[in-house]
């Protein structure tokens, strides 16, 4: 199998890796750049954990080959952040306490995010189902949606 | 200086929601868990997995595997220790099989190689032949004289004569003359019921990284619920003393129970000090079903009698678990908590463990309390229905309290269900109306809660900040209300506290994360180290005055003179005393070592409405309210992400969750696909109701909140669609098909 | 196995016409990456096309709609003419997992899978779709109800591939909808469905129903009878009941562990049912 190397953009900045042809855009993040902030929870794209955005569209990273992202733009959890300052979203996650063991919160994170900037004005109904393909075991969805709920109202009014 | 006894009710952190301190990890990616951590060198370590439900493993051939390029090391069982005790020789033949492969996915074979394609290719190079065996996955069919015998020689002298081999324990607990209560009983109800196996479907898979090197000295990284108690198994079954191996917990993704114990790192141990290179060892989704919890399955006769007015007069209960191809003991715990909820004068529970071929169960929150507590409450509702009576005045009529002598042996002191079911009676919830084809149901739930070996080491600061060092890893936001207990004691804000969880060379040995311990036992070792450290503290300010320690108190985070001392120095807060601690002694650390005791027993109610799709069987969850006594909500936010979580578990449990075993004996569902777990969008709000009745058995109140909460949905949903079916269910998980099957008239 | 990006349609097909062992056409990825990663399929060759021009528009042609073969769910959701001529092929689209398979996802993938139970194909197959295939020997049409063969398998040839779907015209007073039943509100399999099109005389009077079911049968499957039940009718109680009786005699089905035949059948009647109530509410119809 002859590695192939991939020139793309994630978070904004120039990046390169080589990679397996059967390797996922996932196993490319994690393992040939150190973006570990995407998780493999599933590797069949029931669960979100490593979901990132592709060109601007929500995707499961683990349902992408990794050469697919030549000349594609990828952000991550990663990217979130401005510096130091931390989207509303993920803020308000904290404050919230819409996490607990955290593993699902990078993926529920760039979800919601994606889904406040096609809809910044969700109802309760629309985020769940958007957020639908993001599995939580441990807090029963509930302080999520809140949090969501809280930031989204937080972004209109800025 | 003088301490108080009594359990603090007054409190200045406890009890608000501050921020936790591994948030701005978790929220940016940063934060390493097991499979997140890299070395040099490593190697991609993959197991080999049985197709078959149950065979003799005839011959395993790996010589042309070990030929292929990249391949640098493969190990079988051969290659793992011969631990002396039955516990720890199971734990080994469950991570690779010795004789025989007793369930579909049980390991075989491992290899590590340079990439993941190198691992895939040598795995499939390893000739093993196998001599199929007949195989058993249901409990009632696998306990008849004539079923294949899963292990023979594993039934303990508890067991009744004439039973398969493969029931390994049976127990038995209550009091009382059953032929007078149920002679007393108006009527009687006696039915069936039967759970499905559950897995605990935490969104982290297993992963592990081992290192070992020729000098016999080991690290491992991994995500578990207990460094040390990984440390013990990995020392049994891999030959290692336990000072020579250092584990350190990753952040965790989720457990349940489910990371209770070991599957692969003692592969990874071998495979490293075979190769000697480091060796992560990531398990894929269908791996963890296939091969790493799940919960047992049940089957269950419960028999209870009635007076007309609500009176319960005799009661029973016959459990038969299934926990997989090696003995287990989590039936004790159903048949003890099969009728905690109540004051009874005659009651019996008996619990017998099954073998079977598949998985080996493992822990899964408050493990046997969920299934037990779903027929008894079935039983009580259905008692309701027939006799016109509202099922809450019911439990009150029928519910422990302090000085009740419990079913299972102990008479209870403080306890909440009264508190919760009068909060479920006041509360709107309870009385809202209900639509067509709608209805509510309710149930009781009951956990025990442990307490256990714990250590804390509390370090002062010379900036007057404190480090809290733990061994306990954090599944649900512990650090914060380790440090919020630390900083309510020293009298200092929050943010001056930080809390790290330590490897197994670092600290003292501490019991697992698991029965609801951790905030109780950790928080009472934090508390009491935080005390021994104000003890040195009053003794330097004493020094400093040149006083007698007894004439200081520590008041409001500030060593004080008292007595005829008191106003005669400025108080010397714990920044003026840490300051100056060179001068006065030196470092300043308090240290805490139990066996924690009076973890204090937890109940809790839970209210839902549901609606029914008469046409499809499908049922929708439409509103859910938690009820639950925490003794001391130390951080209520935490608290009710427990209550909730549990919850929805439960909610996926009573619907759709299940594992599914073809006529093959191979689980058909292993993926998240087809094992359904809850959704955002199949859910409404869960409201949490938290009740304060504290437990005397912590300085401030503590009971341990996270495992109680899965055990009253099963029963509390099934009730609702029983009521709204018109049809009593008795079987989970509730399935649209089987609802629409009942519907029909079975 | 070697991945490439061929510079035009004919080239694809040139490379697996070509290739000896097995191949894969990647568009959405959202099936083939999960057969590469549970070890199902291993392929020798992926091709990549959803970069080759025309493949990622939705152009409205002769009144109808043209969906190139890359068009993702999402994408499909987002055009709203589309939406309004077949909210039914749409919502059926849209049903395909999650907000993030949605982003990658193909109503041809989902064809070409040939699951049984693929939520895009009963709306297809009700609205009479085509689909436009590119092979060695050049283009032809072939209506989507032809594409599935049984459970994985199509009547493709040796090189061929959709390069995209055409929706008809439609007249006035018509709609179509689409209904599945899965456990869950989201991320499972059919284990069943129905899509039904309906047209309407001006009097509210059903002119043409096309109805299809899904997950009941080794493919998708077109019931004539079921059609032919409503045609006339105001879905009145015995014009429905005479449907779901034609449902339920076309209906198949396996027992699996998504569900007994009993039930699969049972709930095809009763998607259907509520389909057509729907689609008929949509197309202007008042009873």
């Amino acid at each position: 199998m002859k590695n192939l190397h991939v020139t793309t953009t994630i978070n904004g900045d120039a990046a390169e890796f080589v990679c397996e042809p059967d390797e996922t855009l996932l196993d490319a993040l994690r393992n040939r750049l150190g973006l570990t902030g995407a998780k493999e929870g599933c590797g069949t794209g029931d669960c979100g954990a490593c979901s990132v955005t592709l060109n601007g569209r929500l995707v499961c990273s683990c349902l992408v080959l990794a050469a697919e992202a030549e000349g594609a733009e990828v952000a991550t959890i990663e990217g979130m952040a401005d510096g130091d300052q931390l989207h509303p979203l993920q803020r308000v996650f904290i404050e919230k306490a819409a996490l607990q063991c955290g593993v699902c919160t990078p993926g529920i994170l760039v979800a919601a995010k994606a889904l406040l900037e096609k809809n910044p004005d969700p109802s309760e109904s629309e985020i769940r189902y958007w957020l639908a393909g993001n599995l939580c075991r441990c807090t029963g969805y509930d302080k999520i949606i809140r949090a969501v709920q809280d930031a989204a109202a937080e972004m209109r009014s800025a | 200086m003088a301490f108080d006894e009594n359990v603090k009710t007054e409190f200045k952190v406890v009890g608000t929601r501050v921020k936790r301190p591994d948030g701005i990890d978790k929220v940016t990616g940063r934060a390493l868990y097991g499979a997140d951590f890299n070395a040099p060198g490593m190697l991609v370590g993959r197991i080999l997995r049985s197709p078959h439900a149950h065979a003799r493993i005839v011959s395993i051939d790996t010589s042309e595997a070990e030929k292929l390029p990249g391949v640098k090391a493969i190990v079988t069982s051969a290659d793992l220790a011969d631990p002396e005790d039955d516990f720890f020789r199971d734990i080994r033949d469950n991570c690779l099989a010795r004789d025989k492969v007793l369930y579909d996915g049980h390991a075989v074979a491992a290899v590590a190689a340079t990439s993941r394609s190198a691992a895939k290719a040598a795995a499939r190079a390893i000739k093993i032949e196998y001599e199929k065996l007949p195989h058993v996955t249901d409990v009632d069919e696998a306990m008849k004289p004539d079923a294949p015998v899963v292990q023979a020689g594993r039934s303990d002298e508890s067991v009744p004569e004439g039973l398969s081999e493969n029931v390994t324990s049976y127990f038995e607990f209550g009091h009382g003359d059953l032929d007078a209560g149920f002679a007393k009983a108006d009527k009687i109800i006696e039915r069936s019921f039967k759970t499905a196996a559950t897995h605990q479907g935490y969104i982290e898979p297993h992963a592990c990284l081992a290192t070992m090197g020729s000098d016999g000295r080991g690290d491992l990284w991994c995500c578990t619920q207990g460094q040390y108690f990984v440390r013990t198994i990995c020392s049994e079954v891999c030959g290692i003393e336990a000072t020579q191996l250092r584990v350190t917990a990753s952040e965790i993704g989720g457990g349940f129970g489910g990371k209770t114990t070991c599957f692969i790192e003692p592969v990874a141990l071998a495979l490293s000090k075979k190769s000697g290179r480091p060796v992560k060892i990531v398990m894929s989704r269908e791996e963890v079903f296939r091969a790493t919890g799940p919960t047992v399955s049940s089957s269950s006769d419960v028999k209870i009698g009635m007076t007309k007015d609500g009176r319960i007069t005799a009661a029973t209960a016959k459990l038969r678990y299934q926990g997989g191809a090696f003995p287990c003991g989590t039936v004790e715990f159903g048949a003890q908590s099969a009728f905690a909820a109540y004051d009874l004068e005659a009651v019996r529970s008996y619990g017998w463990n099954v073998l079977t071929n598949r998985p080996k169960e493992a822990a899964y929150r408050a493990p046997g309390a969920p299934m037990a507590i779903y027929a008894v409450e079935s039983v009580v509702d259905e008692l309701c229905q027939e006799l016109g009576l509202d099922p809450l005045d019911v439990r009150l009529k029928n519910a422990a309290r302090k000085g009740t002598l419990a079913s299972y042996g102990p008479t209870f002191n403080d306890i909440g269900l009264v508190a919760t079911l009068e909060a479920a009676q006041a509360h709107p919830h309870y009385a809202a109306p209900l639509g067509e084809n709608q209805a509510r149901g309710l149930s009781c739930g009951f956990w025990f809660n442990f307490g256990g070996n714990t250590c804390v080491s509390l370090n002062v600061n010379h900036d007057g900040t404190v480090g809290v060092v733990e061994g306990n890893p954090d599944i649900g936001g512990s650090r914060a209300s380790i440090s919020m207990m630390a900083a309510e004691e020293l009298g200092i804000p929050y943010e001056k506290v930080r809390t790290v969880i330590t490897d197994t060379n670092s600290l003292g040995y501490n019991d697992v994360t698991d029965g609801s311990r951790v905030t109780f036992a950790v928080g009472l070792a934090t508390i009491e180290a935080a005390r021994a450290a104000k003890r040195e503290m009053c003794k330097r300010a004493a020094q400093i005055w040149g006083i007698d320690e007894e004439a200081v108190v520590w008041e409001d985070g500030a060593a004080r003179p008292s007595g005829p001392n008191a106003g005669e120095h400025p108080p010397m807060s714990l920044a003026d005393i840490a300051a100056v601690m060179d001068q006065t002694g030196g470092p300043i650390a308090g240290h805490h070592e139990v066996n924690a005791d009076g973890a204090g027993v937890s109940f809790g109610v839970h209210l839902v409405d549901v609606e029914v799709d008469k046409e499809t069987g499908s049922t929708k969850v439409l509103r859910y309210t938690v009820f639950q006594d925490a003794g001391k909500a130390v951080h209520p936010d935490y608290v009710e992400g427990q209550m909730q979580g549990g919850a929805v578990q439960g909610i996926g449990w009573a619907l759709n969750e299940e594992y599914i075993y073809g006529e093959d004996g191979r689980l058909q569902n292993p993926g998240f696909l087809d094992y359904r777990v809850p959704v955002a969008s199949d859910l409404p709000a869960i409201e949490p109701v938290i009740l304060e009745i504290p437990n005397p058995g912590h300085p401030y109140g503590v009971r341990g909140v996270g495992e109680t909460s899965i055990v009253p949905p099963l029963a509390a949903i099934s009730n609702a669609v029983s009521r709204a079916a018109g049809v009593r269910m008795t079987e989970l998980p509730m399935s649209p098909p089987r609802v629409l099957k009942a519907l029909s008239g079975g | 196995m070697k991945y490439v990006k061929p510079e035009s349609l004919e080239a694809a097909a040139t490379l697996l016409a070509a290739e000896a062992g097995t191949s894969r056409i990647l568009a959405g990825g959202t099936d083939v990456l999960v057969q590469l990663r549970s070890e199902l399929v291993e392929p020798d060759l992926i091709v990549d096309i959803k970069h080759l021009d025309g493949l990622r528009d939705i152009v409205e042609e002769n009144g109808g709609f043209r969906i190139g073969a890359g068009v993702s769910g999402a994408q499909m959701g987002e055009h709203a003419a589309l939406c309004a001529a077949w909210p039914g092929v749409v919502e059926g689209a849209e049903l395909i997992g999650s907000t993030q398979i949605q982003g990658r996802c193909t109503m041809v993938g989902n064809l070409c899978n040939g699951s049984p139970a693929a939520d895009s194909v009963p709306g297809m197959v009700a609205a009479g779709a085509v689909a436009r295939v590119h092979g060695p020997d050049g283009e032809r049409d072939v209506p989507v109800k032809e594409i599935p063969a049984g459970p994985g398998k199509t009547n493709l040839g040796k090189g061929e591939f959709i390069t995209s779907i055409f929706l008809p015209a439609r007249p006035a007073n018509a709609s179509d909808a689409y209904l599945r039943f899965i456990p869950r509100t989201e991320m499972d399999i059919a284990v069943a469905s129905a899509g039904v099109n309906l047209e309407l005389a001006e009097d509210g009077t059903v002119s043409a129903a096309r109805v299809a079911v899904g997950a009941v049968a080794p493919t998708v499957r077109l019931v004539p009878d079921a059609g032919a039940a409503l045609v006339g009718s105001k879905l009145d109680d015995a014009a429905i009941a005479a449907m779901v009786s034609a449902v339920e005699a076309a209906c198949s089905p396996i027992d699996d562990k998504r569900g007994t035949v009993e039930y699969r059948t049972t709930t095809a009647g009763v998607l259907a049912k509520r389909a057509a109530h729907i689609a008929y509410d949509r197309a202007g119809g008042a009873k």
